[in-house]
């Protein structure tokens, strides 16, 4: 071309069309093959969250035809073989494809930005670790089509998501649904402990100038307790699937009961993930919570160095009570004493956190936006799904209530009315910075009061039929139980709140084309994601930023009364 | 305020971060840990519940040979690391290329042993729990070995080529934390296999 005989400004000063010559369809093509090349942190953050509220959609439904199911006794909705696909599909898809990533979709996002960084630590190995995990959901949804399952009849896993040793080994589940299962949470699971080690590198070593150890923000100090929980608990299930797979292709016994394996040791290594793992869930919808009610408040957090110790707290105590719920598999009363005491003082760093939550509201001037909607709702929710928590610890209760419907709407308060609440809670609140347009209040308002009354139909009542025995994953029941009317209404509530999910997306699409405008800082907040525009260029900020306190924006919008000044 | 630059802040004071690649590492090696520490335990928990032989008693050995090969690589990667610290270019590659050496002595070891279970004992990963167990627990730390050593063959290449040089001394340590791990858990599976469960 010989560049160099070229007058370099000449494009620009001649007024040439520098918009690029490619069609219509092409511009589309180059904004696709943008989003799949990238590696900035804000674009992986969001594809993560739009890809885990697709599989929102696609679990609520299967929730629904659960639900549908169990709406008239001896039913005949759906075949005994589909409804255990559902409720293996229902939860492995809530676990994996929906909890997991909408969480590191929101740290992926959130971390840097907070802690005034322009991008993760490894850029590259978070684009990696968001594909390996898009693969694992594809995957997972194929074996609908290329996968047999129990007794070799229909397609898609059917052995229930904690999928117990031996009924995953060859002899009783032949066809490929176990491996699609097994070999898709492999993949999530290298994709997740990909982004734990990112987020962890990213929160500790790429850090703005002045952000020590104690101003980091506490969402930034939970996604690292995450992180850790996430390495030392996800890995585990990466070697109970990598000895699942060696059973089923190369003939392995660890499982293998006929040749002295043991179902038990899966359970141990599926619950040593599986309990952390709901502190892997519900520590990030506790960082929302820190940093929301706060902002909503007016205050600042209340206890901020009892909230890292509890957090940190959390997480370590989490590690050492999986085996509560293998009660009802039978332990020597040491055992059942053990994981019922440990149990019981991981109450101990989360009424820590309540409290202080309680606090920082106490005396504030508290503005009732839907995120502090959400929050609030939280509040109480966790509290309650704590209390039902500490009952089911008891081993003598446990052996009582132990996988009944009890159960099911415990771990149900936790997972709905504790983390999705707070994962609505902060969509509404940063939608805004990842759009830069806010999300309608009224909408917002509607979907906040029919997800409240669902949850409350739905869940509440579903403690009832586990108390009077009826257990989880049945196919269906008998008229004279005396469960129908509890099931209808359980029933009618899980339709609510699919009502309101759907009122949510239609907010979120709307929105984007009709939103008000955000600007940079539409809550008046603190943090450093609100100092730069709305959304934030692909550097984050123009000039690294430097910080004095846990509040920067707040030093900058009161210089007369710094925080610096106290901290 | 498109933009705020937080400039009103001042701090002069020297700011230093921890170095991401190790904390990587770190995180990295936490991760594997727990990995390994699932077989192991597996391992354990399997010992004596065969209900067919061959027994660990009956048919394994001690690898004398390859662990000294694996354990004194630990301090010739160590050498290699101070070489490229000083700039001794020379140096770095012949010790990187002893440690490489030792992996794969290891590793030859490794299939001799192997091919002595397989071909006379007829122990295989299909022939009972002790061989499931054998087998998964020693391929799983062989599978590190050669990962290892692939990307110590790459740095090899590339420092002949004169790609990696004195400033990259850093990375060589972190691809050389990985190491020390590999052999740290050697001597955790050392333990178990041959020591505890024979």
């Amino acid at each position: 071309m010989g560049t160099d005989s070229m007058p370099a400004p000449q494009g620009i000063e001649t007024g040439l069309d520098r918009t690029p010559a490619a069609s219509r369809t092409g511009t589309y093509l180059e904004l696709i093959h943008s989003w799949i090349v990238t590696v900035d942190h804000k674009r992986l953050g969001i594809l993560y969250i739009c890809y885990a509220l697709v599989f929102l959609l696609v679990a609520g439904a299967e929730a629904l035809l659960i639900r549908i199911q169990l709406f008239y006794p001896d039913n005949h909705f759906v075949s005994p073989y589909t409804y255990n696909r559902l409720f293996t599909m229902h939860g492995t898809t809530m676990v994996f494809l929906v909890g997991m990533p909408i969480l590191f979709g929101f740290g992926n996002y959130l971390v840097p930005l907070m802690i005034g960084a322009r991008d993760m630590a490894f850029p590259r190995l978070n684009a990696f670790s968001f594909w390996i995990s898009a693969f694992a959901g594809l995957l997972l949804y194929y074996s609908f089509i290329g996968g047999v399952g129990l007794y070799g009849t229909g397609s898609a896993p059917d052995v229930a998501w904690f999928a117990y040793a031996p009924l995953t080994e060859r002899a009783f589940s032949p066809g490929h649904a176990v491996d699609y299962w097994a070999v898709a949470i492999l993949a999530s699971g290298i994709g997740s402990i990909g982004t734990a080690i990112n987020i962890i590198a990213t929160v500790f070593c790429m850090r703005c100038r002045g952000m020590t150890l104690s101003r980091i923000p506490l969402l930034g100090w939970l996604y690292a307790t995450v992180s850790f929980l996430v390495l030392v608990a996800v890995s585990p299930l990466t070697a109970a699937q990598a000895m699942l797979l060696i059973d089923r292709y190369l003939g392995g016994h660890f499982f293998d009961t006929q040749m002295g394996g043991s179902a038990i040791l899966w359970a141990h290594f599926f619950w040593i993930f599986g309990h952390p793992e709901v502190y892997v869930l519900v520590l990030p919808a506790f960082a929302f919570a820190n940093e929301i009610i706060p902002v909503f408040s007016r205050k600042a957090i209340f206890g901020y160095p009892a909230m890292v110790a509890a957090s940190v707290g959390i997480g370590f105590i989490s590690l050492g009570v999986w085996a509560h719920h293998m009660f009802t598999i039978g332990m020597t009363s040491f055992g059942n004493a053990f994981f019922t005491l440990s149990t019981m003082l991981v109450s101990i760093p989360t009424g820590i956190k309540t409290f202080n939550w309680l606090a920082t509201l106490w005396g504030g001037k508290i503005r009732f936006a839907t995120p502090m909607l959400f929050s609030i709702a939280f509040l109480f929710q966790w509290v309650i799904a704590g209390l039902t928590g500490i009952m089911l610890s008891v081993s003598a209760w446990n052996w009582q209530l132990h996988n009944s419907y009890f159960v099911v709407a415990h771990f149900h308060y936790v997972l709905v009315g504790a983390i999705v609440f707070m994962i609505f809670a902060a969509i509404y609140y940063w939608y805004p910075k990842m759009t830069g347009r806010m999300l309608d209040e009224r909408l917002g308002k509607w979907h906040f009061w029919l997800m409240v009354i669902g949850f409350h139909v739905t869940f509440d009542v579903m403690h009832f039929p586990g108390l009077l025995g009826m257990p989880r994953q049945i196919f269906t029941y008998e008229p004279d139980r005396g469960w129908t009317l509890l099931n209808q209404i359980v029933s009618v509530g899980g339709f609510i709140q699919g009502i309101a999910v759907l009122i949510l997306v239609y907010n979120l699409v709307h929105s984007y084309f009709r939103g008000v405008e955000a600007g940079p800082d539409p809550w008046d907040a603190w943090t450093l994601e609100w100092s730069t525009t709305s959304p934030p260029p692909a550097y984050n900020f123009v000039v690294d930023p430097v910080v004095a306190s846990r509040r920067p924006l707040w030093d900058l919008k009161h210089p007369e009364d710094p925080d610096s000044a106290f901290e | 305020m498109a933009t705020v630059p937080l400039q009103h802040a001042t701090n002069e004071a020297e700011w230093r971060l921890p170095s991401r690649g190790m904390v990587a590492m770190a995180s990295l090696i936490t991760a594997e840990s727990s990995i390994f520490t699932i077989f192991v335990v597996a391992y354990l928990y399997y010992l004596g519940r065969d209900v067919s032989g061959p027994t660990p008693k009956e048919v394994l050995e001690i690898p004398y040979f390859g662990t000294v090969c694996l354990l004194s690589s630990s301090g010739f990667i160590m050498l290699a690391e101070r070489a490229i610290e000083h700039g001794k270019m020379a140096a770095f590659k012949l010790w990187w290329s002893v440690t490489l050496l030792l992996g794969a002595i290891f590793l030859v070891d490794t299939g001799m042993e192997w091919r002595k279970l397989i071909e006379q004992d007829h122990l295989t990963i299909h022939t009972n729990l002790f061989g499931t167990c054998f087998y998964s627990l020693v391929g799983l730390h062989a599978s590190h070995v050669i990962v290892g050593m692939l990307m110590m063959l790459i740095t090899l290449v590339f420092a002949l080529t004169g790609h990696v040089r004195a400033e990259h001394s850093y990375r060589v340590k972190v691809l050389a934390l990985y190491w020390h791990f590999v052999d740290a858990v050697w001597v955790v599976v050392f333990t178990v296999v041959y020591v505890v469960g024979r």
